[in-house]
């Protein structure tokens, strides 16, 4: 369910790492006026004919999820973006991966709620496989700016094997850790 | 709470991986099991947990495994705890605090003497092997 703006991010990411990329970058800009995410992944891509079918409900390549049939990520979040009077795009090439960017602004009364920005970064970093993941996140209001930058790979090296609960214990602590001083920015919008 | 470092992550890591290392019962020659059934909390179990943990640290053992168990049946004893070492009968010890702790360690685990006065019981195990004898 898209409850949230992370809702539709943490499932860009998804599909990024279900496209088999080897590396996903996430920018996420949260504004006085709008919050951004960009996913940009080296995956396997699509065609202009495949990128004309994914803004159709329930279209799916039929290989991420052999057994249910979903495929609602991107028109969900095209009529969100749409009802808001948000921008979103989608760039794609075959055999080289796709970027996605979309932005909210604040002042719509549509505007979804951010949702959750740390546990959103946790469940990404999480997610099974071999591929590594750079997030950045930068706020910016009028008092001030601040952000932080995630690593998966550096991130590993020093926690381990991150399906290991004690590697995420500790990953949920640095990374709410990193997150809690813009609290106050985040609030003065 | 401020933004945790890199260099703090490592170092916390570092620090819970030793503490996981004393519960992995794998390879270890002496295990030391600590009733913290609700009796054994409420009689003071943490202290002699925490006791043994820092007679471990203090004697640099690295053959010692320290795990938990609930209510070993011996409440009116609590907390208790059951020593298993190579070589030795398993000893189920009550009333076991910081200081006894230490001693257990010291005397028990590295000396393979009991502390007699602490003795309460032998696990039902034993028991039932030796045909309730």
């Amino acid at each position: 369910m898209h409850e949230s703006i992370c809702d539709f991010l943490l499932d860009i990411i998804q599909n990024a790492i279900e496209a088999r990329s080897s590396v996903i970058t996430i920018i996420v800009e949260d504004t006085s006026d709008s919050f951004t995410c960009k996913v940009i992944d080296n995956g396997k891509g699509m065609s202009e004919s495949e990128l004309e079918r994914i803004r159709d409900p329930f279209y799916t390549d039929g290989v991420k999820h052999t057994k249910r049939k979903v495929g609602l990520g991107i028109p969900f979040l095209e009529q969100a973006v749409s009802m808001s009077d948000g921008d979103s795009s989608i760039e794609s090439v075959k055999g080289e991966g796709t970027t996605i960017t979309f932005s909210f602004p604040f002042d719509h009364i549509d505007t979804p709620p951010i949702g959750n920005i740390p546990s959103t970064f946790f469940a990404a970093m999480t997610y099974p496989g071999d591929f590594e993941m750079h997030i950045h996140y930068a706020i910016s209001r009028d008092s001030g700016a601040d952000g932080y930058e995630l690593h998966r790979n550096e991130l590993i090296d020093i926690l381990g094997d991150l399906s290991m609960s004690q590697s995420l214990i500790l990953l949920r602590d640095f990374i709410r850790s990193q997150d809690e001083d813009l609290e106050e920015l985040r609030k003065n919008r | 709470m401020a933004k945790m470092t890199l260099e703090a992550l490592r170092a916390l890591r570092e620090e819970k991986k030793s503490a996981l290392n004393k519960r992995d019962v794998e390879g270890k020659t002496a295990q030391i099991v600590v009733g913290m059934g609700t009796c054994g909390i409420a009689a003071g179990a943490k202290g002699a947990l925490d006791g043994f943990l820092a007679a471990i640290d203090e004697y640099k053992l690295d053959n010692v495994a320290v795990t938990q168990t609930g209510c070993m049946g011996l409440c009116y004893v609590e907390p208790t705890v059951e020593v298993i070492v190579e070589g030795m009968p398993n000893v189920i010890y009550g009333k076991v605090d910081a200081e006894v702790a230490k001693k257990i360690v010291k005397d028990h685990v590295m000396h393979k003497q009991m502390v007699s006065e602490h003795v309460f019981d032998r696990p039902a195990a034993d028991i039932f092997n030796g045909g309730g004898k």
